[in-house]
């Protein structure tokens, strides 16, 4: 009897769960979905609680209660720009603690429990490491304390594959050390492996493949934990991780799709531009033979931001396309007022936001959403690309790569293939980046040499600033 | 077999280390290991069909519910610690106490950004007015 209500309650928990994830299909219903997944995490630790006698409550609270603390902290103050960073440190808490876990029970019960056991204790383990230290460093290019250009070691590959290969040895080691000091030895060793393997893994993305590091992540802290909760044997535990797990898969893959790489080619040492490095040529040549500045053919006299003004003024339909650039610049605040000016003239105003236009999936509709734009202005590039040959002017700002044509049009670069806001078909284009330096990717954007295309260069915060006054400013 | 098993994953702190193989059955391997298929087939099921702009608060929430590891914190104290093993199971609890408290929150307050043009007028007008 006592095990079919422990298995009724177990499932009920992981219903709950579920039905949280479920509950993600609006906004409105998320907040609720939050709330849900909240109450069962709660309720799965008073069940285990309620369970098992948990000893040392007089250091078990405190140490929560501090955690808590600073998680909550954490939680309010940080800044939307600055998200990824912080999921990526909230990620490593996860890992670390998969990894300690993992640590006390392989020393606690060396050779007596099952196998299946000790192995996924082993596999929590350097799980918990890799993604743990992967984590930190993930966090610390994100928040700008590293490095954000990738670092690809000479034979990165193969350093990465030795490592896994050292870690298996190690294992297997361990499973057969029965002497204590051996094995905390191995472990100790085992641990280091892990940690070399996150670095390994985490220097060498960066920028626009960030999306991608931190999603795939959150998918190793969830098996992480998932193995954890075989090592305690745990259903919620397990369910808990393969729901994570699964989370970050999808999010990994969308990620890989909306760039058109493959998991493999961002994570494996695959750097864009050294792939391509002959297109990326002829882009650049193409980019010589042609005049510096279309704006300035035929002619036109009129400054960008005189032109930049003229076309938003005669535009009846607009679309903006915000970048990590923008985020960069702190300008979405600015952004936004320049959709609503616009919009309050009776034009019509939407967003198009791609896949990977921040640095964690579905980062860019964040940081719109704080800005307050309405969330159905907001458009995928599939439902934006059919209305853009009838919109008049697109409006780009601090984005490159998903607006380049290159990504059609040329065949062999690093962006080839991948979907892109097809802001060429608009009637007019106004882009408002910091220079004519290429994106992430290294492929010079085709846009910036196409003539008619208004472009003004510098900080986006001040040339927007300086177009929504001249647009305020009345008629002359 | 199935008290055996109950108190298997539950309660094993009660059980001597000898018995901890035996109570240790296939049926409880073969059960953890539906609970993870079943649970991670049927969650890609359901997030597949999240739309993009809820991914970032997606993530953070499945990020809390990550730190879940917290019961794995909680059963090692379940039994006497030593010394380092006490800091260390120290260390794992506030970090996924941490880990769970500061994903809810974020994703509460991310998610409360987000408004249909209603919601985001009357935002508008109570600052005008205040």
């Amino acid at each position: 009897m006592y095990a079919s209500i422990d298995l009724l309650v177990d499932f009920s928990v992981i219903a709950l769960f579920l039905l949280a994830v479920r509950q993600f299909r609006t906004p409105e219903a998320a907040v609720r979905g939050n709330l849900t997944a909240a109450a069962a995490l709660g309720l799965a630790v008073l069940v285990t609680v309620a369970r098992s006698r948990i000893g040392g409550l007089q250091l078990v609270l405190p140490v929560v209660l501090a955690g808590s603390a600073l998680g909550w902290v954490a939680a309010v103050r940080v800044n939307m720009v600055q998200i990824p960073a912080m999921v990526a440190v909230q990620n490593g808490a996860g890992g670390l603690a998969a990894f300690l876990i993992s640590l006390i029970e392989l020393l606690q019960r060396s050779g007596e429990g099952p196998a299946i056991q000790e192995i996924s204790g082993l596999i929590g383990l350097t799980l918990g490491g890799a993604t743990f230290v992967a984590s930190m460093v993930a966090a610390g290019k994100l928040a700008d304390v590293l490095k954000q250009a990738p670092t690809v070691l000479a034979g990165h590959l193969w350093w990465v594959g030795s490592t896994i290969v050292a870690a298996c040895v190690l294992s297997a080691i361990s499973v057969a050390e029965t002497d204590r000091i051996g094995l905390f030895t191995v472990l100790g060793l085992l641990a280091l492996a892990s940690g070399i393997l996150g670095v390994l893994v985490s220097i060498r993305t960066g920028g626009a493949d960030m999306p991608v590091l931190i999603s795939f992540l959150n998918a190793a802290s969830g098996l992480a934990a998932a193995f954890c909760g075989v090592v305690v044997a745990n259903r919620l535990l397990v369910a808990c991780g393969a729901t994570v797990a699964a989370s970050g898969t999808v999010l990994t893959l969308a990620m890989c799709q909306a760039m058109n790489r493959s998991l493999w080619a961002v994570l494996a040492g695959f750097r864009p531009d050294t792939a391509a490095g002959r297109p990326q040529k002829d882009a650049a040549g193409f980019a010589e033979t042609s005049p510096r500045s279309g704006t300035e053919q035929g002619g036109d006299t009129a400054t960008p931001l005189e032109q930049a003004v003229e076309a938003c003024r005669q535009a009846r339909s607009i679309v903006i396309v915000p970048g990590y650039g923008m985020a960069m610049a702190g300008a979405q605040f600015e952004v936004v007022r320049l959709g609503r000016i616009l919009s309050s003239q009776g034009k019509q105003v939407s967003y198009a936001v791609h896949p990977v236009a921040g640095r964690m999936p579905g980062h860019m509709y964040v940081l719109l959403a704080e800005a307050e734009v309405p969330y159905e202005l907001l458009h995928e590039p599939s439902e934006i690309n059919p209305l853009l040959p009838d919109t008049d002017l697109a409006v780009v700002v601090g984005a490159s790569d998903v607006v380049n044509p290159a990504a059609t049009q040329l065949p062999g670069t690093p962006i080839s293939g991948m979907p892109i806001v097809n802001v060429a078909a608009a009637r007019r284009i106004l882009i408002i980046n910091l220079n004519d330096a290429p994106g992430y990717s290294g492929v010079r954007n085709l846009l910036y040499d196409q003539p008619g295309v208004i472009l003004l260069w510098g900080d986006a915060k001040e040339s927007l600033q300086k177009l929504i006054d001249a647009l305020e400013r009345p008629r002359t | 077999m199935p008290e055996h098993f109950a108190r298997c994953g539950v309660i094993r702190q009660e059980l001597p280390p000898s018995d901890l193989g035996a109570c240790f059955l296939m049926f409880d391997l073969i059960l953890l290991l539906l609970v993870f298929l079943g649970t991670g087939l049927l969650a890609y099921r359901l997030i597949r069909r999240i739309p993009p702009r809820l991914h970032t608060p997606l993530m953070s929430m499945t990020n809390a519910i990550s730190a879940v590891i917290i019961l794995g914190a909680l059963l090692l104290f379940s039994s006497p610690r030593s010394g380092w093993e006490a800091v260390a199971g120290a260390v794992a609890l506030a970090a996924a106490a941490f880990n769970i408290v500061g994903g809810f929150a974020l994703t509460d307050r991310m998610l409360h950004m987000f408004k249909d043009s209603q919601g985001s007028s009357r935002v508008r007008l109570n600052r005008s007015t205040g």
